[in-house]
């Protein structure tokens, strides 16, 4: 049951805005109706074998990619740059947004779209730095999906020619099989964590774009080999764009940047 | 648990056709999970059977099939079965190498059966 409305939505997913404690919105689609239909009772007599075969073919996810398309042709429509932020809990999304919007927004417009599965702790962060940012909390849902993305970014101010980052529940393994519409994935991961988490999560790596090893100020103090992380992710994905920085001393940032600026001016 | 929405998906899917063929209840349904998909098949059927309750497909039984992962070097043209996304080629060592199957994700089939009296 909904804590705020009291309305029984269960495992729906809700958008929140900072600093509007009556806003709340459900993310629901027509009500999947379980339960109209049993008016038969079919007894235990299973006719085995009587059945009729029905060809479907179709791809499991074939709702949410049909869906995530839709996203993708309103974010091409209206210049939209859309970046599908991954990682485990920690390893730093929000701190480096936090870091880099301040300067992508002197060459372009950004926002956010933040998802977690309670709190609107990272909105209340992105907000305070003046960009339109939108809370999903999924509840238990330990991943974004295209639905809950294509309500939000209708509730979300955006303008033509926008940076979107939708910054994903932190979660290695869910995230990778749900595409939203972005145009690019980005993993990150941080240096306390083990440098053979590509090989560990080899899933999301593989479907990512772009990988930012971040926290390196604190490589010193911890036993993880930065060369060997990479090796480790150029094994399960090649064509990965790599990047070593630390959200917290900016060191490593203005590479990130500067490519950021230049995919926005080619895309 | 990503197993848990995606059996919904499945129900979702299945019943929306079942109903379209005028069935009266499912009986068994064919997926093809490839071993590089990402699910875990037991999961599944272990969430399928919680998503399936009160649908057409709720005594559906699910028939899973699952691919081997096949991989070609993208240097020497070498095809050889990969079990993770990390694979090197047998031949030329190569890390450039193109999933050829395994990462099937489909609803096959499914089997309606008529109303019963």
């Amino acid at each position: 049951m909904c804590d705020t409305c009291g309305c029984s939505t269960e495992g729906g997913a809700v958008l929140r805005k900072p600093g509007q404690s009556d806003y709340h919105l459900h993310v629901n689609e027509h009500e999947h109706a379980h339960g109209e239909h049993h008016s038969h009772e079919h007894g235990d007599h299973h006719h085995e074998g009587s059945g009729r075969k029905v060809l479907l073919e179709q791809d499991v996810l074939q709702k949410n990619n049909l869906l995530a398309e839709r996203n993708r042709g309103y974010f091409e429509a209206r210049g939209i740059f859309a970046l599908n932020l991954l990682s485990s809990p920690g390893s730093g999304k929000t701190s480096l947004l936090e870091k880099i919007i301040p300067a992508l927004q002197q060459r372009f417009p950004v926002a956010v779209i933040e998802g977690d599965q309670q709190t609107t702790n990272d909105a209340d962060r992105i907000q305070a730095l003046g960009v339109p940012v939108i809370q999903i909390n999924t509840g238990s849902g330990c991943h974004l999906d295209a639905l809950m993305v294509n309500r939000a970014m209708k509730e979300l101010e955006m303008q033509n020619n926008s940076l979107l980052c939708i910054e994903n529940v932190g979660n290695l393994v869910c995230p990778a099989l749900f595409d939203l519409g972005e145009a690019l994935k980005v993993v990150i991961i941080s240096v306390t964590e083990g440098d053979d988490k590509p090989l560990k999560y080899p899933t999301i790596f593989h479907e990512a774009d772009i990988c930012i090893l971040n926290k390196i100020d604190l490589l010193p103090y911890v036993e993880f080999d930065a060369a060997k992380c990479r090796e480790n992710a150029m094994r399960v994905n090649h064509h990965l764009e790599w990047f070593e920085l630390s959200a917290t001393t900016g060191e490593g940032l203005a590479a990130l940047q500067e490519w950021l600026e230049a995919k926005m001016a080619q895309h | 648990m990503h197993e848990m929405s995606i059996a919904l998906s499945i129900v979702e899917a299945v019943e929306e056709r079942a109903r379209q063929e005028g069935a009266g209840w499912i009986s068994e349904i064919e997926l093809l999970v490839g071993k590089l998909a990402g699910i875990e098949p037991e999961s599944l059927k272990f969430c399928f059977s919680a998503a399936a309750a009160g649908t057409l497909a709720a005594r559906a039984r699910l028939a899973i099939e699952e691919p081997e992962g096949v991989g070609e070097c993208g240097e020497c043209g070498t095809t050889f079965p990969v079990n993770f996304y990390y694979a090197e080629c047998p031949a030329c060592r190569s890390l450039k190498v193109k999933i050829l199957s395994g990462e099937e994700f489909l609803i096959q089939s499914m089997t309606i059966e008529e109303e019963e009296e």
